[in-house]
């Protein structure tokens, strides 16, 4: 079984949010981490491969300096890794994002493609089924538990108050949750090893079956007007009523604020 | 010269940090109060492989180097000093002499496992009547056919009890030395549980309190002539050149609890206010600061110097001692000052730094106290 991995490389919050004047994430200025949910993405591929046996490729799209995060996969079991970057690509929205991905992934084999939900600098949690729709295939979204059935795969997708149990033919796409597991720590080998190994580096040339006019920021529609650190919440008010008159205070509250 | 450290040091150094977080951390103060072996995070370090970080892949381990093994002692020690030392114990103490001296097959048998986590291992060579005076052992080794007999008892045993492989040192003769009879000493492996083998009174100790340290009983334990390590009389020579890299892993430790110390004494003279303003803005806490992070950081490079000395030289007796002697010193300096800085509730059990000045201590005495390892560097200035 192939298993294509899409890992993120995100700013680590805590170490403070910069933005570009074009209102972009200044990723180069900032301390960063691998996106916790596609780190559980990973950590379902290598249990899978530690399950079932399969050949794990983690693919990122990035700064240069994003081979740092594909290393910090290998250290933790993936097999291979391919960093797709370039100058034109930079700027990237969602859309832009997937089809820059898509036209990686057409270059590869695979059964499975696994993302993670959302990124924790954008929050869209739209890149996964988007990049299944260019590659035609089915996606699973929100995925709690994975298995492997024959061809398929058995996966337990969350939802408000209960899970759907859905089950599809592979190749298919599943977007995974952070509380899918807890993530293996790297090994200290492993990083020796991930340090000497070859990540395959792709530009825009090798992108296959993408138009240019969907690349970077010329290819994406979503236009940023504003963006800003979390504002961070106040106090808030704490009050200590018996039930009725808590009601009456929510009520009062809710017209208030005109939302009743 | 180039003081940055590689990618991979980078990386295994946020590793480390990062499982001693999230891992290590949270047990500290409960492993310190309890007295009890962490064996939860001793599983979790077998697992990913912080047993056997500097022993190379083909017998288990993670082929890394010595540096990237002392950042994980340091790591670990920053937060808890008991975690420290038992992966020191194990790695210099017991891997490390069976990598270098053993057979193929003790390698095989012995190392392997170690490396893996599967094992965890230990060194006796201190006696009740030989500390710094290793010449002064009383256990005996006796050949008896196929076998070994050994009679005596060994002290002060880190992570005794709780190993499974451990390195001794028995007096197996006497030989001529220099127009001297000395006592000829020779190692063995002995595997937990073989008969005559058992464990006496477990140490109350003033730190590193999680840390199993037990006496070690030998009673006509009856050992196969192949658990040999080494040559027969090479035991003085195994057990010093053990130590040598023994003290690359206490000087780490120790690096590790005085970082720990500081890092809290930061954080905690920023918060704490005293006469209308933070204490870390009085000129008197600044200036202890200062020399505290200067101290660590010169501990840090000699530990450091040691480590790659371990890697590129053949012998490196000098450079251990100076970094153990160093990193011990400033230990129980800067977390003694940590404890000035945080006043009365520095010397509460509340705030770490009580337990760091406690196992700061141990630092200074074990595998060479400071004043043997003032003795080893003399030595090799007058020579």
């Amino acid at each position: 079984m192939k298993i294509v991995v899409c890992i993120k490389q995100v700013p680590d919050t805590k170490g403070g949010v910069q933005f570009n004047p074009d209102g972009t994430l200044n990723r180069a200025a900032m301390l960063t981490i691998m996106n916790p949910d596609d780190k559980s993405g990973l950590e379902a591929a290598l249990r899978l491969k530690d399950q079932y046996g399969a050949e794990v490729t983690v693919v990122t799209m990035g700064l240069p300096k994003a081979e740092d995060v594909l290393r910090e996969a290998m250290a933790m079991g993936a097999d291979k890794a391919v960093l797709v970057t370039d100058r034109v690509l930079g700027g990237a929205d969602t859309w832009a994002t997937s089809q820059t991905l898509a036209g990686a992934i057409r270059n590869l084999d695979y059964d499975l493609i696994i993302t993670g939900r959302q990124a924790i600098d954008g929050d869209t949690a739209q890149v996964g089924p988007q990049l299944s729709e260019h590659l035609n295939i089915p996606v699973i979204s929100y995925a709690q538990n994975i298995k492997i059935d024959g061809d398929s795969v058995i996966v337990e997708r969350q939802f408000d108050d209960r899970y759907h149990v859905l089950k599809a033919k592979m190749p298919c796409l599943i977007t995974a949750l952070a509380e899918l597991n807890e993530p293996r720590y790297m090994t200290p080998g492993g990083i020796f090893d991930a340090c000497k190994a070859d990540v395959t580096v792709w530009g825009r040339a090798d992108l296959v079956d993408v138009e240019d006019s969907n690349l970077g920021l010329k290819g994406s529609p979503t236009q940023i007007a504003k963006a800003s650190d979390k504002v961070r919440k106040g106090k808030g008010e704490k009050v200590n009523l018996d039930p009725a008159e808590s009601v009456d205070y929510i009520v009062g509250k809710l017209k208030e604020k005109h939302v009743i | 010269m180039d003081f940055t450290l590689s990618k991979e040091h980078e990386m295994a150094r946020a590793l480390f940090k990062e499982f001693a977080e999230k891992e290590v951390k949270p047990l500290a103060q409960e492993v310190d109060e309890t007295e009890e072996f962490p064996r939860v995070t001793v599983d979790k370090m077998a697992k990913y492989g912080f047993l056997g970080i500097p022993v190379p892949k083909e017998y288990g381990g993670q082929g890394c180097d010595p540096l990237t093994y002392v950042m994980c002692v340091e790591e670990l020690s920053k937060v808890c000093g008991t975690t420290g030392v038992i992966v020191s114990a194990h790695t210099s103490l017991c891997c490390d002499p069976i990598m270098t001296f053993g057979t193929e097959e003790q390698k095989q048998k012995y190392l392997v496992p170690l490396a893996k986590g599967e094992k965890l291992g230990a060194f006796g060579l201190t006696e009740p009547g030989a500390g710094t005076d290793a010449q002064g052992q009383q256990t005996k080794a006796v050949l008896d056919g196929d076998e070994y007999v050994i009679n005596g008892s060994k002290i002060f045993i880190t992570n005794g009890k709780e190993a499974d492989v451990y390195v001794i040192f028995a007096v197996t003769g006497m030989i001529e030395k220099r127009g001297r009879m000395m006592k000829e000493i020779t190692s063995f492996i002995v595997e937990k549980g073989t008969p005559g083998f058992s464990f006496g009174t477990k140490e109350k100790k003033m730190g590193i309190r999680g840390s199993s340290t037990y006496e070690l009983i030998f009673t006509d334990c009856r050992v196969p002539k192949e658990n040999m390590l080494g040559k027969l009389g090479q035991g003085f020579k195994i057990a010093m050149h053990t130590l040598d890299g023994g003290r690359i892993g206490i000087a780490a430790q120790a690096l590790g609890i005085a970082e720990g110390a500081l890092d809290r004494t930061i954080a905690y003279t920023k918060e704490r206010k005293q006469f209308g303003k933070s204490i870390a803005s009085q000129q008197n806490t600044q200036f202890q600061l200062a020399d505290m992070a200067t101290k660590v950081q010169a501990a840090q490079l000699l530990v450091y110097k040691a480590a790659l000395a371990k890697a590129t030289q053949k012998e490196y007796g000098f450079e251990a001692a100076q970094a153990k002697l160093y990193a011990a010193e400033v230990a129980m300096e800067v977390t003694t000052k940590a404890v000035q800085l945080h006043g009365g509730y520095g010397y509460t059990r509340e705030y770490d730094v009580e337990r760091m000045m406690r196992d700061a201590k141990i630092t200074e005495i074990y595998e060479g106290t400071s004043e043997v390892q003032r003795m080893v560097i003399s030595a090799a200035l007058l020579k």
